[in-house]
């Protein structure tokens, strides 16, 4: 038999999320207490499993013990307040939590988990406060894991946590699914959270990569929860072929240098297969709901790139018409970019130098490293190595996480020497 | 629970405005406010002067100063407010994005503070 340990680590990750969200609700909204009574649970669990033996239904044992603990809560907090009878503050827990004879599993709620979702995505929060509650609530990570992971102090997450759970309760944020006539818009508010998690997670914007929590995990259980609990909307089946189809390459994107590795270049060998298959899947689940939004074009871009055995059976034609329709769809100078790299994959790369020279004039990505990398990258293929010597040293100045810039330098080296 | 809709525009907007648009916009802010009375969620609401008519007054080391203008120069103004009661914030959202401003200034929700009264 496994043990206890490793069995509550395991329920941790799995339960501590629908617990608390069952409970937030059971205790009217209260984010913190919450989130103490499910740690009681956790605690009374760690403590009583090794010398008692693990229980039948483990989850089924940490709901009830929480339940029990939210009991005791309000029986301690009525006796305070002369305003609340006991017997009612006992009742009310009780009534809004039915208990289950012992050993039974206890069922799925997954509307307090839906509740959980949309309030911790509420877009009166602020981003970084949505992907904190995200994380905290519903992955179950702790302070610690979440502030490593965001390369912020322990103190100042900690903070920011306390901070939306006051606001949270000062509001009055309400603790339910939206009503039908706003539901789409905030589901779209919970994707933008969801994917603020994968990219932060995949792209790790500064420092090295090893330390970080993998947040692409993190996103890609949050994108599972809410496409079980959301079936019928399109742009979340969209969203996680996306996020599927990306990470699929995981093995793929770093050498053991820990440079960075393009598309181009990626041993497709290394592609988790099984995780192209599900995000192919996906992608003609969001297809047949009716999807047709961002996140569904960039999954098709995924699945095109997916799709090529080698690099050079990249169908690139379809690709740089797919990013004219997302730059209709999401205009902004990050897509520009991709576009113009497509184009001049499909057309030559002094069609894509024209763009990425309009995109240059117009300033808007005075900062980016990556305007001057492409450019680089074209004015190599075209020949014009002076040139793309001075753009790669200009991407380099610009530059800030370890792997691109290991990746530019020997792109540098190899232009130079060549 | 109270909810102040704090309605803010840059005035020069509304300077701008014709007769004739000036006159749909408060036709809008009286069926708006019309519905909310209806709904039971109206409490009080009012435009308020220009900034032009405002002054700010502070008092420092027990004396006072008065001066010209609203306590700070910002792109958008407090222009007025409606005082609603909401079930949660969502109602709240709910009707400030009916209010006509909020196409072209903004609307800040902000919550009364509730003061639990003392036991005894």
């Amino acid at each position: 038999m496994a043990d206890p340990a490793s069995i509550l680590e395991r329920a941790h990750r799995e339960d501590y999320g629908r617990i608390v969200a069952t409970l937030i609700r059971v205790l009217g909204g209260d984010f913190a207490a919450a989130e103490e009574v499910v740690q009681e649970a956790f605690t009374a669990a760690l403590a009583q499993w090794p010398r008692e033996g693990v229980p039948r239904e483990p989850s089924a044992w940490l709901m009830r013990a929480a339940r029990n603990k939210a009991v005791d809560r309000a029986r301690r907090s009525a006796r305070l307040d002369a305003r609340v009878s006991e017997l009612e503050a006992v009742a009310r827990v009780e009534q809004a939590l039915a208990p289950l004879p012992d050993g039974d599993a206890w069922p799925a709620a997954p509307d307090d988990s839906l509740r959980l979702l949309f309030t911790c995505c509420h877009p009166a929060l602020s981003g970084e406060a949505q992907v904190a509650l995200a994380l905290r609530c519903l992955c179950g990570l702790t302070t610690e894991e979440i502030a490593r992971a965001f390369l912020v102090s322990p103190a100042t997450l900690a903070q920011r946590l306390v901070r939306a759970q006051r606001k949270i309760r000062a509001a009055r944020i309400p603790y339910v699914v939206p009503e039908p006539e706003a539901l789409a818009e905030r589901t779209q508010g919970v994707l933008h959270t969801l994917y603020l998690v994968f990219s932060e997670g995949y792209a790790a914007t500064e420092g090295p990569a090893l330390l970080r929590v993998d947040l692409c995990e993190e996103a890609l259980r949050l994108v599972r929860l809410a496409r079980s609990l959301l079936p019928e909307a399109p742009e979340v089946a969209s969203l996680r072929a996306l996020m599927l189809l990306h990470h699929s390459r995981r093995r793929a994107r770093f050498a053991e240098d820990g440079g960075l590795v393009l598309l181009d270049r990626q041993d497709r060998a290394l592609w988790d297969r099984e995780q192209v298959a599900e995000g192919l899947a996906e992608l003609e689940a969001a297809l047949a709901l009716g999807a047709r939004g961002a996140y569904t074009v960039q999954a098709a871009i995924a699945a095109l790139h997916a799709q090529a055995p080698r690099a050079e059976d990249t169908d690139w034609a379809q690709i740089a018409a797919l990013y004219g329709r997302l730059s209709v769809l999401t205009p902004g100078p990050v897509v520009a970019l991709n576009q113009a790299a497509a184009v001049a994959m499909a057309r030559g790369p002094e069609h894509g130098l024209a763009l990425v020279d309009d995109l240059e004039a117009s300033g808007r990505l005075a900062d980016y490293h990556l305007l001057p990398a492409a450019r680089a990258d074209l004015l190599r293929r075209l020949g014009r190595r002076a040139e793309a010597v001075a753009a790669y040293r200009r991407a380099l100045a610009l530059v800030r996480t370890e792997p691109e810039r290991r990746f530019l330098e020997a792109r540098l080296r190899e232009v130079s020497e060549a | 629970m109270k909810y102040m809709l704090l309605i803010y525009e840059n005035e020069k907007v509304e300077e701008a405005l014709s007769e004739a648009e000036l006159q749909q916009v408060m036709t809008e802010h009286f069926t708006f406010a019309e519905a909310i009375q209806k709904s039971g969620n109206f409490i009080s609401g009012e435009e308020l002067a220009p900034t032009a008519a405002s002054t700010t007054v502070r008092i420092r080391d027990g004396k006072r100063l008065t001066t010209d203008g609203p306590f700070a120069e910002t792109r958008e103004q407090l222009g007025g407010f409606y005082l609603v009661e909401a079930r949660d914030l969502d109602e709240a959202i709910g009707m400030a994005s009916r209010i006509p401003t909020a196409r072209t200034g903004s609307i800040e929700v902000r919550p009364i503070r509730e003061y639990i009264p003392p036991q005894d």
